[in-house]
């Protein structure tokens, strides 16, 4: 029982993640009907991002507490929107309206930059940042197993859902939000409408770098070790999320991220840690059978 | 002669969640006629139609094709039962409303790819035809003489070898009925054609008027939804209406003009021409 | 650091060649100057601010605001020259069939046969430089993956993003085979090919109700599947060490011994025995079943199958409508894809004597899929163009060390953005009546799947 509970908020809490990550991939899908290959890397230049400014502040002597953990995520949402605004820019704006797969392409090969970029200019090695937040609150102690609720955990769900809560309010009740879901619907007509669909779909990867960036700095947090190469698990996981919850859906992602997480980690718990990827993608693959388009994804009629 | 019944559709009803798109519709098509399903923009007549060629299944109700090679009192084949791809086997081909050819294969490529399952068979599988060791040589001359064919019934022939994609928007029209009536050896024994003549100027819908005639005179009938009412009243045998998903008339095109209740459910809609 | 072209530094950066057109001076040199403030945001912490681990075992910054200065002037001075030397040249993609492509087509009829030539040649060309030889496997290696995904993505239109799963299955199958029942590499071939095929089956299957994007993950996922699998069920696949010792090939049953006595290939034929034998033999091996795919593609095209195939890329429902059978199509495609994997898979075990799961991750099924789209869907010789460019390219640059895979990413993405339905973008049509003409690429679907 206790055990379970305890496999429930580390599951929860690496769900939160994947699904911070998933709402890049989704909305980006929604809008421009492309998967974001590089955006799993992304998130990792924001993990970088987030453990340079902590670094920094480190060597300031000014790391400390809440204040600190703030400045590591306002930091890395910023340089990271960047990375985000300069992927859409570079490899993606030339082939707006081009063949489908054309984007897929230079997503697979941003992926590998980016990889690489980080490899070359930050080293291979894997960085140990230590614990930079210690400590949790002991929810029960049943037979001697302390089930215990990190501060970090706490901090994962308590900043995702408010950024979720923020993100929502974006995209239901700015000028911005239904800029973004004109585009989805008719990229064209909105255009014709006086939408600046080019602005607005820089937003949208602007948006979603800076989640990834929240996504990013947690997982930093969480795990204290990082290294050039954990956007790619991390982004198919994500991605998986996306899809399993109905790639284009908002709330579909971050249900997908934490299905995706909290089986990842009960398989992990009770059946064996090596085959958790298996499980995930094998209850992927087993809910498209049966959902094709997901759990909350928008059933396609066929138009004949 | 007595008409014998090529299809018959009985009581069929076609729901989407809440939405009654057709409601308990029966009509038949007779052997060797041309039955025209007419009816103001959103009474059915394409759900229906997807329904008789099996791209949707009917909520209730049953589809029979009673196919005139198997001779009177046969069983017939119950066209809702079937998958999507027995339909066209069974002997019904259709067109779309929105032309659905393969843009970027040419005229004669569409055609080929039409005779498919009459060409598959020759090739033992597709192992014997890459080995050489088959029939398939002799089946595809065969298949692309009878694609020369359609192409001139179709006045298409001299563009035989551009992309579909890149035909006029009439020339598409005719392309896509050719390939329809290369889908059986002998021609299919139902035709059904969406809004053929959709887009086409006065000319093209003369000419397509012809053309269908004559795929009736050589032994295809042919199912028709159609809006042009000049082309509906001149070539159809028979004419049945529809309106809010039910059938108002089924009768001859002369007496359907004529009905009021027709002529009430196109008003301002459509002028009954 | 060595200069690496940021991408900044290509074509479509920041501030738009594409809609400035004609650019002055002064504007030229404050969009570059703008590009050099993005670039100086992107490389100022990444790059600037190196993280290493200090002597007392903690992670400390070293400083390298050089190397940030020298990456802002090149995107400054990049910048400023696309805008001034090419502005007045709209730099967008292009996918008409341009100048270059249609040249390309024309000498096409003559390329591809003068490829076949040198293919057919090397050994001599090359005079057994090992080299040369070992790198010309490899080449053809991925011109056989890249023909062999070209049936599912290329003519199918089915997306495939875990096509290195089958690569696997057939290294892993022959490797078993070989090492545990003494398989021969010509019983073992096939065997691997056929096991390649009902793998290809069975993920055919589940997913033959997918669509586009759906259909790319749950390949994905086959693929990782695979790889984690061999991974952990070590009994089998000797997990992360791999399997060693994998028969070497032999000329038809003689081998390739050094000491040249009676019954091995150089004893036989009365050579000289030389290490070459055994590597120019592994050469013309792949470069035969790299054709023998080549061979079954092109055949494959001009009948039934083949064509609905392409229809099925250009239009599902319309295909359904003239009876084709949807799911047997796929399948045949996702099976014949597989079979080719398959076999390019147990010429790898056999020709490397050692797998792992190592050679099967993700990267590979991505790096074959950008064969066959830079090469140009459904093109037999863009493919063989793209591999050769690709993968001949990537050995070039082996200089460049740690740079190489950067460049590698980057050029995808450059070549990419300038030629998005790859080298060749046109379809030849399967039949003619009269002159068979290139069908341009805009015409030409991509499949839902």
């Amino acid at each position: 029982m206790a055990y379970a509970l305890q496999q429930l908020i580390n599951g929860i809490s690496l769900g939160m993640i994947y699904g911070l990550i998933a709402v890049g991939y989704t909305m980006v899908y929604g809008i421009i009907g492309m998967i974001n290959f590089a955006h799993g890397d992304v998130f990792m230049v924001g993990a970088f991002i987030a453990l340079i400014t902590a670094l920094l502040l480190t060597a300031g002597g000014v790391l400390a507490g809440p204040a600190g953990i703030l400045v590591m995520l306002l930091a890395a949402m910023a340089v990271t929107a960047l990375y985000g605004w300069t992927a859409e820019r570079v490899a993606y704006r030339p082939l707006r309206g081009s063949f489908r797969l054309a984007p897929l392409i230079t997503a697979i090969g941003l992926s590998i930059v980016l990889q690489n970029f980080v490899q070359v200019s930050q080293g291979a090695r894997p960085k140990p940042t230590g614990t930079l937040l210690p400590g949790g609150w002991e929810v029960m102690r049943q037979d001697g197993f302390v089930v215990q609720f990190a501060y970090t955990q706490m901090l994962i769900i308590g900043i995702t859902l408010a950024v979720l809560a923020v993100f929502t309010v974006l995209v239901t009740r700015t000028p911005l939000g239904r800029a973004m879901r004109a585009c989805e619907q008719d990229r064209k007509m909105a255009a014709l409408l006086g939408i600046d669909t080019d602005r607005t779909i820089s937003l949208t990867f602007v948006i979603g770098a800076a989640l990834a960036a929240v996504a990013g700095t947690m997982y930093l947090l969480r795990y204290g070790v990082i290294d050039f190469y954990i956007g790619f698990l991390a982004g198919v996981k994500a991605f998986t999320a996306a899809v399993l919850g109905g790639i284009g859906s908002l709330p579909g992602a971050v249900l997908g991220g934490l299905l995706i997480g909290l089986i990842e980690t009960f398989w992990s718990a009770y059946f064996s840690v090596q085959y958790k990827d298996v499980a995930a993608f094998s209850i992927l693959v087993l809910t498209l059978i049966f959902l094709p388009t997901g759990l909350l994804g928008r059933q396609e009629v066929e138009k004949v | 002669m007595p008409l014998q019944v090529l299809l018959q559709v009985q009581d069929v009803t076609m729901r989407f969640g809440g939405l009654t798109a057709v409601d308990r519709v029966s009509f038949a098509a007779a052997q060797g006629q041309i039955t025209a399903l007419i009816g103001p923009n959103g009474a059915g007549k394409t759900t229906l139609f997807n329904c008789i060629t099996g791209f949707y299944r009917p909520s209730e109700g049953a589809i029979l094709l009673h196919p005139p090679q198997r001779g009177p009192g046969a069983a017939p084949v119950a066209l809702h039962r079937l998958a999507g791809h027995r339909i066209a086997r069974a002997g019904v081909a259709r067109t779309f409303q929105n032309i659905r050819l393969f843009p970027g294969m040419t005229a004669l490529e569409n055609l080929l790819v039409a005779q498919h399952n009459a060409l598959m068979a020759t090739t033992g599988w597709g192992i014997g035809a890459v080995l050489g060791l088959s029939r398939y040589p002799a089946a595809e001359r065969a298949a692309v003489e009878k694609a020369k064919q359609w192409l001139h019934a179709t006045q298409l022939l001299e563009r035989a070898d551009d992309p579909a994609g890149a035909l006029p928007y009439g020339a598409q029209r005719r392309l896509e009925i050719a390939r329809a009536m290369c889908t059986s050896p002998d021609g299919p024994a139902l035709l059904c054609l969406d809004e053929p003549a959709a887009g086409l100027n006065p000319r093209e819908s003369e000419e397509l008027a012809r053309l269908l005639l004559a795929i009736r005179e050589a032994g295809t009938s042919i199912l028709l939804i159609e809006h042009d009412m000049g082309v509906v009243m001149r070539i159809s045998d028979r004419v049945v209406v529809l309106d809010h998903g039910q059938r108002i008339a089924d009768a001859a095109p002369a007496e359907v003009r004529a009905d009021p209740k027709v002529i009430a459910a196109y008003l301002g809609e459509e002028e009954v021409a | 650091m060595s200069p690496i072209r940021s991408p900044e530094g290509t074509p479509a950066s920041p501030g738009g060649v594409n809609r400035t057109g004609k650019a002055s001076p002064a504007a030229a040199v404050k969009d570059a100057a703008l590009a050099a403030l993005v670039a100086f945001g992107l490389f100022a912490m990444m790059v600037g601010l190196r993280t290493e681990i200090g002597p007392e075992g903690a992670l400390v910054l070293r400083q390298r605001w050089g190397d940030v200065a020298i990456l802002c002037l090149l995107v400054f001075l990049g910048r400023l020259v696309l805008s001034l030397w090419l502005g007045r040249r709209r730099i967008a993609a292009s996918t008409a069939p341009g100048r270059w492509t249609a040249r390309l087509q024309q000498a096409g009829r003559l390329f591809a046969p003068a490829m076949l030539a040198v293919a057919l040649t090397l050994p001599a060309i090359t005079q057994g430089d090992r080299y040369l030889l070992d790198l010309g496997i490899l080449v053809l290696t991925y011109v056989m993956l890249g023909w062999g995904l070209n049936i599912v993505v290329g003519l199918a239109g089915l997306l495939d993003l875990g096509y290195v799963a089958f690569y696997g299955i057939g290294a892993y199958a022959y490797a078993l085979l070989a090492t545990e029942f003494g398989f021969s590499f010509w019983l073992g071939l096939p065997v691997a090919g056929i096991l390649a095929a009902f793998w290809g089956v069975l993920l055919g299957f589940p997913v033959l109700r997918l669509r586009g994007d759906y259909l790319a993950i749950v390949t994905l996922a086959f693929g990782e599947i695979i790889r984690v699998v061999l991974l952990n069920w070590v009994s089998l696949t000797g997990g992360p060490d791999g399997i060693s010792g994998i028969p070497r090939p032999s000329f038809f049953g003689l081998p390739f011994t050094m000491s040249g006595g009676e019954g091995s290939f150089a004893g036989t034929f009365g050579l000289e025995p030389s290490p070459s034998h055994r590597v120019i033999f592994l050469y013309y091996l792949i470069l035969g079943l790299a054709l023998l795919t080549n061979w079954v593609t092109i055949r494959l095209r001009r009948q039934p199958l083949g064509r609905a195939w392409e229809a099925l890329r250009e239009d599902e429902i319309a295909c359904r409508a003239l009876g084709i059978n949807v799911t047997i199509t796929k399948l045949s495609a996702f099976a014949i894809g597989a079979m080719f994997g398959g076999f390019a898979g147990a010429f790898f075990a056999t020709r490397q004597a050692f797998i792992s799961p190592e050679s099967f991750t993700f990267i590979e099924s991505a790096i074959i899929l950008a064969i066959v789209v830079l090469g140009g869907l459904g093109s037999q010789v863009g493919v063989a163009i793209a591999a050769l460019v690709m993968i001949g390219g990537f050995e070039i640059f082996r200089d460049l060390g740690e740079y190489r895979m950067l460049v590698f990413g980057g050029a995808m993405v450059v070549i990419m953005v300038l030629r998005p339905r790859g080298l060749v973008g046109t379809r030849t049509p399967s039949i003619a009546l009269g002159q068979k003409r290139a069908i341009s690429g805009e015409l030409v679907g991509e499949g839902h799947g």
